[in-house]
């Protein structure tokens, strides 16, 4: 066991844990911060994605001795970014979920796509959005609300 | 007796001029600079880089050096999953970055390699055709020795790459599979490996002959 200092969406949080776990287990069991979701906990879904630094990362494959200073930003902190609001937003009004246990992995890819390409191409939400599982196959929904988050960030 | 030499003699030329075009063939044969194999440090300098290439072709390293848009994992270089792309600059897409699942050191834990930059090799150092096959022994050396292919490495610094790169490193030290178990390392230990590219260097960064 080792204890881990963490930035968790602006708020200092410290855990006692085994270096080898995960973010994602961090998050949910230690600090209870459910809205990352474990998927399939071998970084081929997509559904635990949270942020590293502003870096889209899958929590399940990321042991929390790696996580080092890097600020952590989760579903639960994204409103308090102006991307992340915009998204959100489209995503209501797009109602772009179905069964949701995907969304916080898509907004949160969706969030760090935007903020490097404000105004993407279909192939670039192709592209980057790939590694998002979506088993309600939301993905039109999904895409449309990509583009109404990024004009309304104009 | 007569009629039987006349009918000899052109054979003989024919046969002279096939053994001399051989003699000749065998001498070239082998290195791209026209230099003979019968000179010692040229020949081991081309069984050296026979030994670098092995290691270049082996998965720990052709799999990040693809023709292709994608990278390939495993021993069986099969593509990578996740629908994962080299994207513009050899790291991925925004929100499906190479560092979005490697970190800086193995992730033994999870099963994920990774290291310093994880990245893809840019396009003009690409080992495999676009059907994920191996290049030929002279087209890698070709690549490799190519500077204005290979960031304008020369000799020494190809040396100096082989012997302190990071990724190159990482190699031998490929950690664990999902699974638990080792990854497979290169035919050569790094020691042997650098031994190898430094008797090519010194050799002049000779390259075999052909496609």
């Amino acid at each position: 066991m080792a204890t881990y200092q963490l930035n968790v969406n602006g708020q200092p949080k410290q855990v006692n844990v085994d270096p080898s776990t995960p973010l994602l287990w961090v998050l949910r069991e230690e600090l209870k911060m459910t809205g990352t979701k474990y998927g399939c906990g071998i970084s081929a879904c997509g559904a635990c994605t949270v942020h590293l630094a502003g870096e889209a990362t899958r929590s399940c494959v990321v042991p929390i001795s790696l996580v080092g200073n890097r600020r952590v930003t989760t579903i639960e902190g994204v409103a308090q970014d102006p991307v992340g609001r915009a998204v959100q937003n489209a995503w209501v009004e797009n109602d772009v979920v179905q069964c949701g246990y995907c969304q916080s992995g898509q907004i949160m890819s969706v969030v760090a796509l935007l903020k490097e390409t404000p105004k993407p191409t279909d192939a670039n939400i192709e592209e980057s959005m790939g590694g998002n599982l979506c088993r309600c196959a939301t993905y039109v929904r999904i895409r449309e609300a990509i583009k109404r988050a990024a004009a309304q960030m104009t | 007796m007569l009629a039987n030499h006349r009918l000899l003699f052109p054979v003989f030329l024919l046969a002279l001029l096939v053994f001399v075009t051989c003699i000749g063939l065998s001498a070239s044969a082998g290195n791209e600079s026209g230099g003979k194999v019968s000179d010692p440090k040229l020949a081991d300098g081309l069984a050296a880089w026979e030994q670098v290439y092995s290691v270049l072709t082996s998965p720990r390293c052709i799999n990040c050096h693809t023709a292709t848009n994608y990278p390939q994992q495993g021993d069986d270089r099969h593509r990578h999953f996740a629908n994962v792309i080299r994207g513009p600059a050899d790291r991925g897409v925004p929100a499906l970055n190479c560092a979005g699942c490697h970190q800086e050191q193995n992730a033994d834990s999870t099963g994920v390699p990774g290291g310093p930059d994880w990245h893809l090799a840019p396009l003009s150092m690409r080992w495999q055709d676009t059907n994920d096959r191996p290049l030929s022994s002279a087209l890698v050396c070709r690549a490799v020795t190519d500077r204005s292919r290979n960031e304008n490495m020369d000799g020494p610094a190809l040396l100096k790459h082989h012997q302190e790169a990071a990724l190159v490193l990482w190699a031998w030290s490929p950690g664990r599979r999902p699974d638990g178990s080792m990854r497979t390392s290169p035919p050569l230990s790094h020691t042997e490996f650098v031994d190898a590219t430094r008797r090519w260097v010194d050799a002049g960064t000779p390259c075999p002959r052909g496609r």
